[in-house]
């Protein structure tokens, strides 16, 4: 008989896996900008070159489906070319031998649906509709459009108020976004093709932490709306306060125009600061004691002390916002009085509802939702679950910041329960990570069932394990396992299963909703209602800090449009030039936590900044594609928008 | 200042200079494809790349910053490679047809291939052509374009116009006009700056060579040139000819010899433009009309103002370009009264006017300011064809004798001829502006201060009767700041000359192209030489000038006058 060999690795197959997986980095660095159609056309010849050419679809198939996509981008395609790449692609999807084959086949299906548009744009007009977009792949990612290469150099170059200053031209929070920015902007960096993204997030922390001028307020007890005292932990400013005048940006002469905003979070104070320094007059309506919406009453403060964020909030309003707190729409004033009494209104309630499970017991003593929770801690009621035994329903971030809080108010153990996987979870790794390491057990494949209960008390939680299935709508989901449902005892349930807009706020002014939301057209203006704007979480759902500030600045554009102005909001920051340095590969800095043992003591802040040594080396890790790239042909910024 | 070493050689610059500066104040030759200097530097091409001391890849010269101590090698043979093979992947999208190229000899390619010693290209060619409507004045021929982006930048940047833009991603990244419009609707000036600046010959202007062939070959044609004032600073530089060789006077002897029946001088009509334009100017002072008036010499501007600014029509002189005036005098007026036409001699006047200018050949077209009998300029050539046409009949310039233009169109005032500079129609409408409040001569060069090669000037001046305040700008972008600044109020002018080209006619999108070297200023003294040599230094002291008022026109303004050398700005279109 032939001997057997015993195989070991080809180093050639050592190239060809570090090239797959440099392939899935440069994927996902370089989705900014991409035309849709380019990327089609260059994963088909991606499958092409992984197929054994067995089949006839895969071989001769995916490499006519490649040509079909080349003619279109060449200009030289129909409309009946479509229709061959579509059936050439469906033949391959139901034909081909494979996985290789089909799922190109499928993919390219899937193209031809989900950007159907810019294949036809391209065979009407000959060229990419969209054309150089996303010059700056950072910048392109932040739905609020921050100069990050600018702020990034300025960190780099030690001029932090610069940075500060820069940074607020597009978004009045940069330490709200230093702490708890979801940081699109890094998934699209493109030092991710390199080695890996910049922590740009805890480069904008940096920059806040050092320019604690930029934060001075003439006389602090005229603010409204912070929490002056609620915590002291402020951060490591290094006792600088530079005057009032210095860090205030150019306002535009008064207009006389008033504004109403309804909602003191991220958008509403967000538009309310923009259009203040067009000069109008803006007038925030906060039905709760403090303004910060979310950032408050949704965020726990080991994430976000609430004395930074009342440093914050402060100084926004000192440009110029006047505050009312505890208003209530339209218990306190109607949206028709404001209607009159207001050039315009942005309604930026967000999302403050919780959502409910619909279980047998959900209304027991001891069963709390998530959303209830953070907001009496936002204003500063602490619940005491020393001893308790808590379980978690869900697997949001919100699910993860009442597991980490729970462990905080001194519970005996936290388990949280979600019916998919882990990996299945929408809440960010990190979180997930860090509730573990601060003791929370994690209880997948669970599904709750009933609220178990004793004299209307929760004494546990039923659920019904769950085996993961078929992919639906691009996620596995859970169907039940062929086991009897189990009971985990426990003295308390969280329910964190997603947050609405409120129905009673939605039903208060006779606005049009769907889905649950506050409808507003493309520029946010509100369909029948003239002169009333609506944007954040409350027309969106539920989404992120920074997609909120977005909204507002763009409500504050569209506002000042309505109102019959053209302001331009402009900073005048010199920005380093970028230097030849190689970037040669070069590890992250991450951001560094307190230990779980101590930081799961206390409600003080869990993060570490940057040292001043990360700090200079991730800020020289940036590749500058304001200066290098397609950044370089309009100068790669906008000082004004 | 930074200390660097190139090429062994130790060199101090200011902070901030680029690697590619230093080279050249090291008197190293570091060669370049898409960099304009000033205008663009975005790293496209990779052919200016060098090699620095210490970096693991090559970097960009004209965009890397000089940084202290560094050291730098410009010719390795990591250099030549990347350079070579860089050219080599452009002359694989480049439609290599040298022999009937435009910029055949100049050409920034060409001399790149020629320079890095490549015979061959190792790879498929592979060109991009599109469709383009010839009869445009600009032409784009994309199968020779380099995708440098040097025409997107000067647009851009230059002109303020943005005709051209990045079109696709990818490989088939392009060049294209804005919003995929067709040229005639994207808002371009025809300034030609985006020609000039091409360093191959995907741009070019339209030629007109053969039409004026033909009429120089018709016996039934007298052919009568005129020639522009900023044309005499630049037409011996592709020759090869000095300043003291290529005179006014061998000017008008080579349009002789090319077979041209009469030579005249557009500076006639500059005089006379001034005459007309001044005393615009004058009755808007008085209060009749909007205030700025802004100069309407210059058909890039009036294209700019039509496409992009028409709120500001109203205040463009009616007066025609000193082009336009000399065609209507010439075919209503010198014509018949020379008898060019007649029974027995030619039947017909071919009109040929020679200007550094691209948008001279769109104007000459202007239905609205042609007469029953057709254009009053059938053929508008510029520096650069006039040149081709001097090889072409084999014209031995410096042998010819100097001789005058005819009469009574010929050279003009000293006013006349600064036309071709910046700031030379303010400072020529000042010297008779002055004349007509005072009914005296100020002296010649009191207006000077006016001069320079700034973007946007403003002075004020006495002329008498109170002070009138002026403004001078050339380049789009500087003119659109400028009627910003207006719109805004923050500025408040009485005149306003503004010349679509840098440093104006000088620095025309007409004249000869030299690889990075911005002429307008140079060229632009000539013409003040010129004027300082003139016997007659104002227009209103033109004899010629003078005698056509009194035979013909009557005087300035009149309705013979204004029928012939007057347009109503507002109501043709483009």
């Amino acid at each position: 008989m032939a001997l057997m060999e015993i195989e070991k690795p080809r180093s050639a197959q050592g190239v060809i896996d570090e090239v797959c997986q440099t392939i899935v980095r440069r994927a996902t660095a370089g989705s900014a900008g991409i035309c849709p159609v380019e990327l089609a056309g260059a994963f088909v010849s991606l499958c092409a070159a992984q197929s054994c050419g067995k089949c006839v679809p895969c071989r001769i198939g995916l490499a006519q489906i490649g040509a079909l996509i080349d003619a279109v981008l060449d200009g030289d395609a129909t409309k009946a070319d479509l229709d061959v790449l579509e059936r050439t692609a469906r033949t391959a999807y139901v034909s081909a031998d494979c996985a290789i084959g089909y799922e190109a086949g499928a993919m390219v299906l899937r193209s031809l649906k989900g950007f159907r548009h810019d294949f036809e744009a391209h065979v009407r007009t000959g060229r990419c509709e969209g054309g150089p977009r996303d010059a700056v792949p950072c910048a392109a990612g932040c739905p609020a459009h921050v100069d990050i290469p600018g702020y990034v150099s300025l960190v780099g170059a030690g001029r932090f108020a610069d940075a500060v200053r820069l940074i607020r031209k597009d978004n009045p929070f940069p330490l709200a976004c230093g702490l708890i920015c979801e940081h699109p902007c890094e998934l699209t960096c493109r030092r991710g093709v390199v080695d890996d993204a910049i922590n740009i997030r805890a480069l904008k922390r940096y920059a806040v932490d050092h320019a604690p001028e930029m934060f001075a307020v003439d006389d602090e007890d005229e603010i409204e709306g912070v929490s002056t005292g609620a915590d002291t932990d402020a951060a490591d400013g290094e006792g600088e306060r530079g005057s009032a005048a210095a860090s205030a940006p150019y306002h535009h002469p008064e207009t006389g125009k008033r504004v109403a905003v309804i909602g003191g979070g991220p958008a509403g104070l967000s538009a309310a600061y923009y259009l203040a320094l067009m000069g109008h007059a803006p007038t925030v309506f906060e039905q709760r004691e403090h303004l910060g919406g979310m950032m408050r009453y949704g965020i726990p403060a080991y994430r976000f002390p609430r004395s930074e964020l009342d440093r914050e909030i402060a100084w926004i309003v000192s440009q110029g916002i006047d505050v009312r707190l505890g208003i209530t729409v339209p218990n306190d004033i109607t949206l028709q009085e404001m209607r009159r009494d207001f050039d315009a209104v942005y309604i930026a309630i967000g999302a403050h509802d919780e959502k409910t499970l619909g279980l047998e017991g959900e209304n027991a003593e001891g069963v709390l939702s998530a959303v209830e929770m953070l907001r009496a801690i936002g204003d500063g009621f602490l619940h005491h679950f020393e001893g308790q035994r808590i379980v978690v329903v869900g697997g949001g971030n919100v699910a993860m910041d009442v597991a980490r809080t729970s462990m905080r108010l001194g519970a005996e153990s936290v388990q949280v329960v979600y019916r998919r996987r882990v990996e299945d979870m929408t809440a960010q790794a990190e979180e997930i990570e860090g509730a573990i390491a601060e003791g929370c057990e994690i209880c997948e494949l669970m599904a709750p069932v009933r609220i178990v209960t004793e004299d209307e008390r929760v004494v546990g939680l039923e659920v019904q394990p769950q085996v993961i299935g078929a992919v639906d709508h691009g996620r596995p989901k859970p169907v039940k396992a062929a086991r009897p449902t189990e009971v985990i005892p426990c003295d308390r349930v969280l329910m964190a299963v997603g947050q609405a807009v409120g129905a009673a706020a939605l039903d208060a002014g006779d606005l049009p909703v769907e889905w649950g939301r506050i409808v507003a057209g493309p520029f946010g203006q509100v369909p029948g209602v003239e002169g009333v704007f609506a944007g954040g979480d409350c027309e969106t759902g539920p989404a992120t800090v920074i997609r909120a500030i977005a909204a507002g600045k763009a409500a504050a554009r569209n506002i000042d449009e309505f109102l019959g102005f053209d302001h331009i909001i402009s900073v005048d920051v010199d920005i380093p030039p970028a230097c030849a340095a190689d970037r040669a590969p070069c590890g992250r800095s991450n951001t560094m936590e307190r230990s779980a043992q101590d930081r799961m003591a206390d409600f003080a802040m869990m993060e570490h900044g940057l040292t001043a040594q990360e700090a200079i080396q991730e800020s020289g890790r940036c590749l500058r594609c304001d200066r290098f790239g397609l950044g370089a042909l309009g100068g790669g910024r906008t000082f004004s928008w | 200042m930074v200390k660097a070493i190139i090429n062994d050689i130790s060199i101090e610059m200011p902070e901030g200079s680029s690697i590619l500066s230093a080279a050249h104040a090291a008197g190293v030759s570091v060669p370049t494809l898409c960099t304009i200097k000033d205008v663009s530097d975005i790293g496209a091409c990779r052919v200016c790349v060098v090699e620095v001391e210490g970096c693991e890849r090559l970097v960009p010269a004209c965009n890397t910053p000089l940084e202290e101590g560094m050291v730098i090698k410009t010719d390795t043979p990591r250099v030549l490679e990347a350079r070579r093979v860089n050219v080599s992947l452009l002359l694989s999208q480049h439609k290599v047809e040298c022999a009937l190229c435009v910029r055949n000899g100049n050409c920034v390619l060409q001399s790149l291939a020629q320079e890095l010693n490549l015979l061959d290209v190792p790879y498929e060619a592979s060109i991009r052509t599109e469709a383009w409507d010839g009869a445009f004045p600009l032409i784009r021929d994309g199968s020779k374009c380099v995708r440098c982006l040097r025409c997107v930048q000067i647009c851009s940047k230059v002109q303020g116009c943005d005709v051209w833009e990045v079109k696709n991603r990818a490989t088939r990244m392009d060049v294209g006009v804005c919003a995929g419009l067709p040229i005639q609707e994207a808002g371009c000036t025809l300034c030609g700056q985006c020609i000039t600046h091409c360093p191959t010959g995907a741009l070019r202007v339209r030629d007109d060579v053969n039409a004026v062939l033909e009429a120089l070959a018709d016996p039934d044609v007298a052919c009568v040139v005129q020639v522009a004032p900023a044309v005499r600073t630049s037409w011996g530089e592709a020759l090869g000819l000095s300043l003291e060789v290529a005179t006014e006077g061998r000017l008008a002897a080579t349009f002789k010899a090319l077979g041209f029946d009469y030579v005249f001088d557009t500076n006639f009509a500059a005089d006379m433009t001034i005459m007309e334009e001044g005393s615009e100017f004058v009755e808007r002072l008085g209060g009749s009309g909007d205030l700025p008036l802004l100069t309407s010499c210059c058909p890039g501007w009036v294209r700019y103002l039509k496409a992009h600014r028409p709120g500001w029509l109203g205040n463009l002189s009616s007066a025609k370009s000193p082009q336009q005036m000399f065609g209507a005098l010439l075919k209503e007026h010198v014509g018949p009264k020379l008898g060019m036409t007649s029974e027995n001699g030619p039947t017909r006047i071919f009109h040929v006017s020679c200007m550094p200018c691209v948008a001279k050949k769109y104007e000459a077209a202007v239905e609205e300011m042609a007469r029953e009998e057709g254009a009053d300029v059938d053929a508008v050539l510029t520096v650069r064809e006039l040149i081709r046409l001097v090889r072409l009949m084999h014209v031995d310039v410096a042998q010819l004798a100097e001789i005058p233009f005819d009469d009574p169109m010929d050279e003009g005032s000293g006013a006349a001829v600064i036309f071709g500079a910046t700031g030379g129609v303010m400072e020529a409408a000042l010297r008779s502006a002055y004349f007509l409040v005072n009914g005296v001569n100020p002296d010649a060069d009191a207006f000077s201060d006016v001069r320079g090669m700034d973007g946007w000037r403003e002075r004020t001046f006495d002329i008498g009767g109170g002070c009138v305040r002026v403004a001078i700008a050339s380049g789009l972008a500087n003119a659109a700041r400028l009627l910003d600044a207006l719109e805004a109020g923050d500025v408040d002018y009485d005149f306003v000359e503004v010349m679509a080209c840098p440093g104006g006619c000088a620095g025309g999108g007409g004249q000869p192209i030299h690889e990075a070297r911005e002429l307008a200023g140079d060229r632009g003294r000539v013409l003040y030489d010129l004027d300082q040599c003139r016997a007659v230094r104002f227009s209103h002291e033109n004899p010629h000038v003078s005698a056509c008022y009194e035979d013909f026109l009557g005087s300035p303004l009149s309705e013979c006058a204004h029928h012939l050398l007057h347009t109503d700005q507002q109501t043709w279109k483009l």
